[in-house]
């Protein structure tokens, strides 16, 4: 059974100290660069015949994934089940995620489209989390999807700086991914390639 | 034999194999492969994407409660093995302007086994039962 849950509560228990600090997260230089310096981003894609419509939409799904991993490691922080040092990775996770949506939300603006917004409620399969092994392998899942939904995103996109920003961030996420698998017991980098 | 008739026949042999096009889906390898997909999509629940219990014979843009694209609600598909392959092959050239933002899965023995996966998961998994 899954469960449908505020996913944003579980924040509301961890402190304002912590939170920031996870949120705290390094933006890329291309990422510094696309929220900074092309404030005619629209306006650009239009001139080079680009269609800032489908990368709009491209972004919206990739932050509608971001705001779902956001409250999963929301839930995860608050569930218990985590103890330091995972506790303080999943918050730093959490951190990055929240830097992702924001990006990929102003930029979404700049391409003159409208950010999808947090649920009020997601559902998680929490019956299946009954130890912090199992918090681990749900977040991990979650990353490695990540991977290959921005690996998959990178060659549609129209206007190359925003294939790199998401460049960037798949790399955030293939990090994710492999530290979880280090702190879970399994080999952090399984393969060359990622797919 | 000489070696004309020799790569004649390698190319006959090679022609053959690409005719008979992949080998059966292998469900085993689809539910790894099926991690690919899990920043957006689950069997039972909707997340980013629509859950995918109930997805063979189901039309495009029929889960309930789900906000599709536009494209995808006038696609007129219905899901089943040869449409599912042709949409993983190129999600955003099969449904222009899909929210499914991916290039797609260009191997054909991966989308077999992905569609085997998803074909067995969706009939078989206590999730899609309820």
């Amino acid at each position: 059974m899954n469960n449908r849950i505020n996913p944003f509560a579980p924040l509301e228990t961890l402190t304002r100290r912590r939170f920031l600090a996870g949120s705290g997260a390094v933006l890329s230089a291309g990422a510094v660069a696309l929220l900074a310096g092309r404030p005619a981003l629209a306006d650009q894609h239009r001139s080079q015949g680009g269609d800032a419509e489908a990368d709009a939409r491209i972004l919206n799904t990739a932050l509608g994934a971001e705001l779902e991993a956001i409250a999963a490691y929301g839930v995860g922080a608050a569930s218990g089940l985590l103890r330091k040092p995972a506790l303080n990775l999943a918050v730093q996770f959490q951190g990055h995620h929240k830097a992702h949506a924001d990006l990929l939300a102003a930029t979404i603006g700049k391409l003159g489209g409208s950010p999808v917004e947090a649920r009020s409620q997601y559902e998680f399969p929490t019956e299946q989390l009954k130890a912090e092994a199992d918090v681990l392998r749900f977040a991990a899942a979650l990353e490695r999807g990540a991977v290959s939904a921005y690996l998959g995103a990178v060659p549609l996109f129209g206007e190359r700086e925003l294939a790199k920003a998401a460049a960037s961030i798949l790399g955030d996420e293939a990090m994710h991914w492999a530290v979880l698998r280090y702190v879970l017991g399994e080999d952090p980098v399984p393969a060359a390639f990622v797919s | 034999m000489n070696p004309w008739q020799a790569a004649a026949l390698l190319v006959l042999a090679a022609s053959a194999s690409m005719a008979a096009g992949p080998a059966p889906g292998d469900p085993a390898r689809g539910e790894a492969l099926y991690g690919r997909c899990q920043a957006c999509h689950a069997l039972a629940y909707n997340r980013t994407g629509p859950m995918h219990c109930g997805l063979f014979g189901r039309r495009a843009g029929g889960v309930a409660g789900f906000t599709y694209s536009a494209a995808m609600v006038e696609s007129q598909i219905i899901w089943d093995s040869a449409s599912l392959d042709r949409f993983l092959a190129d999600p955003t050239g099969v449904v222009p302007g899909t929210s499914m933002g991916y290039a797609g899965v260009d191997n054909a023995q991966e989308r077999a086994d992905l569609i085997a996966w998803l074909k067995q998961a969706t009939a078989t998994a206590s999730e899609c039962a309820r």
